[in-house]
């Protein structure tokens, strides 16, 4: 099966699972106890205005007719308004967005330089003193919480020894770049402004290299294991009774498919990173979509919990698009056979 | 002497060789041993909490206000938090609730979850797979923790609908491990003799197949416990899971949190037990997997 029988059959089944979300994400919202109209207009609005408004959100018709309601107006870009901030959801998650994924995509970048470099030193110098510290650091990396090392950066660089912001994207002090993909490095780099980028950046790294750290340390794991496996396989020890140069069997030859594991689980990887930004980015202050959620979900704030969610959901499975397809392309049996390439 | 007492005999050390054989695998790696340790010790505490706490009485609702906010010393090792409250008791508390959590949540999870996963794998191909797979990987295409704080804000947050909730997002994962034994052992000859002979659907699924799957099942439980308690301590850490004064080791984190740079007992020991416990079921999980796959090699 060619390469592009497979991408479409990927394709086509993300959007099998991304009608399930919407699904899964409506019946939420709608079929658990409290009555929505109630909750958006609190308790002391009179029986009358609430029956109103139920009319207006379609509240009294079956399941699927106000499904299908909704799902019209999600596919217009239009998730109803804030019940808390009276703002209109879609325009909230536009603003808070971009700093979600600014600081996800950086911890997503920590997380997949450091993994596979320390990984695979880990498995260059296996069994010696750099292996045996690595792989203690790497138990208690993933044991650790994001909040956790979130508060102990928080003391230690922010409180103690004061080098690093604790609060916030940008100093006030610096005027911001203007505003093209809302990621403030990245938009001070377009812009030429070095100073608000170093100073967009001191304020990243905190936050970032806390929710980076769990899931790095597992993917040093998985790649010293994938290359200490494929180190004793007999392609190997042929290659380098055949005297091709070791430098060119660990990068082409052993390091190559020894990504497979580490590329697959970096989809789950991801969950972690976007599931604890939700907790990090209150301890920061951070302005993004996932402090935004968690507000929501104190306020019982339905339309905008439920956008918020069903954009993290569709940020994972755009994820987990392309770690398969990076997968098919390091592992040439998923792309010929076209087995769906589900980790 | 008597040749059934030397067969006997022979039959008791057999078995001591065996536990023992097992549990030098398992001890090889030093670490499984202190994870090991660490979760009796905490299991210990756990149960214990109102008898080796020494103040159960600050697990609740209690103020001290004259003994606010201390340091660290010999009289509260932890130090007290800002009602006057010692960190330790509430921590071993803390310890209580979140191991009644992950039992519950596990005891409402596997079930479903390896009973949908043996139907699916051996049915493979089937309409009736397909419909549990996809419900599946729907339910895995969000993150966890994004799913299950949704459920526990839309449900009132406390420590039961945060266990529902917890609950909900947690079934797939055993459901896809079952999945993938089941369906690679479908073809396998003990099952299809099983299927010659006459044995029904129900027989092969629980006695053929399921004992296959059980090392596997419970090596992920050991791992999860630790999971569970971390994504419990999550959900209460941002105000949706257990409430206070219940001392939830999430929101002793939150609250300590408030007094930072000051009064750092307060956050970061209990930030340092989450840790601990979750690094000891881990290190406890990664230990009997080795143990058990060496097992069945």
């Amino acid at each position: 099966m060619a390469f592009s029988t497979y991408l479409v059959r990927r394709l086509a089944q993300s959007l099998v699972i991304l009608v399930g979300l919407s699904i899964l994400i409506f019946l939420i919202a709608r079929v658990m106890p409290g009555d929505p109209a109630r909750l958006a207009l609190g308790p002391r609005a009179p029986k009358d205005v609430v029956q109103r408004w139920r009319e207006w959100m379609h509240l009294d018709e079956p399941l699927y007719v106000q499904y299908y309601y909704w799902l019209v107006d999600t596919f217009h870009g239009s998730f109803g308004q804030s019940l808390y901030t009276r703002r209109d959801v879609a325009i909230d998650v536009k603003t808070f967005l971009p700093a979600t994924m600014e600081l996800v995509l950086f911890s997503g970048l920590i997380m997949g330089v450091f993994g596979v470099l320390l990984g695979a030193i880990s498995a260059r110098y296996h069994d010696t003193w750099i292996d045996n510290a690595l792989r203690v650091g790497t138990y208690v990396g993933v044991a650790t919480p994001a909040f956790v090392f979130a508060i102990f950066f928080l003391l230690l660089f922010g409180y103690l020894f004061q080098i690093l912001p604790t609060l916030g994207r940008l100093e006030s002090t610096i005027t911001p770049p203007p505003v093209m993909t809302g990621m403030i490095t990245i938009d001070s780099l377009i812009t030429g402004n070095f100073v608000a980028f170093l100073d967009a950046l001191k304020h990243l790294l905190m936050p970032a290299i806390a929710l980076a750290l769990g899931p790095l340390a597992q993917e040093i794991r998985i790649t010293r294991s994938g290359m200490t496996d494929n180190m004793l396989k007999p392609y190997i020890a042929v290659e380098k009774a055949q005297g091709i140069p070791d430098r060119v069997i660990n990068f082409k030859y052993l390091l190559k498919p020894s990504l497979i594991p580490t590329v697959s689980i970096m989809g789950l990887d991801f969950a972690a990173l976007l599931g604890n930004a939700f907790l990090v980015e209150g301890i920061f202050g951070w302005p993004g979509l996932s402090r935004y959620g968690i507000q929501a979900m104190i306020q019982k704030d339905l339309n905008a919990i439920t956008a918020v969610v069903l954009v993290i959901g569709v940020i994972f499975i755009t994820v987990n698009i392309i770690v398969d397809i990076v997968v098919a392309y390091l592992d040439p049996r998923i792309r010929l056979r076209g087995r769906s390439g589900m980790s | 002497m008597s040749i059934e007492g030397s067969e006997y005999r022979g039959f008791l050390a057999r078995r001591r060789e065996r536990i023992g054989k097992g549990w030098h695998k398992f001890s090889r790696n030093p670490l499984s041993i202190v994870g090991l340790t660490a979760v009796l010790l905490i299991i210990f505490l756990a149960v214990f909490a109102p008898y080796v706490a020494p103040y159960p009485k600050h697990a609740g609702k209690f103020v001290n206000f004259a003994e606010a906010s201390q340091p660290p010393s010999w009289k509260y090792p932890f130090g007290t938090d800002v009602v006057g409250r010692d960190v330790l008791s509430r921590i071993l508390f803390g310890y209580r609730f979140s191991l009644v959590m992950a039992v519950i949540v596990l005891a409402l999870v596997v079930p479903p979850g390896v009973v949908l996963g043996l139907i699916a794998g051996y049915l493979k191909g089937k309409w009736i797979d397909t419909i549990i797979m996809r419900i599946t990987d729907i339910f895995l295409s969000i993150p966890p923790l994004v799913l299950a704080l949704a459920i526990a804000s839309i449900l009132t947050p406390n420590l039961f609908n945060s266990m529902i909730a917890v609950s909900l997002m947690w079934w797939p994962w055993y459901c896809r491990l079952v999945y993938g034994i089941t369906s690679s052992l479908r073809n396998e000859f003990f099952v299809q003799a099983a299927d010659v002979i006459g044995a029904g659907k129900g027989h092969i699924l629980v006695r053929e197949i399921l004992p296959n799957c059980i090392s596997p099942i419970f090596t992920k439980m050991s791992l999860d416990v630790g999971w569970v308690i971390l994504l419990g301590a999550s959900l209460s850490f941002v105000g949706l899971g257990a409430q206070p004064p219940k001392p939830g080791l999430g929101t002793m984190v939150a609250d300590g949190m408030k007094y930072l740079p000051d009064q750092w007992w307060t956050a970061i020991f209990p930030a340092i037990a989450i840790l601990i416990v979750v690094l000891a079921f881990n290190l406890l999980g990664d230990g009997l997997r080795d143990l058990l796959t060496a097992e069945e090699v």
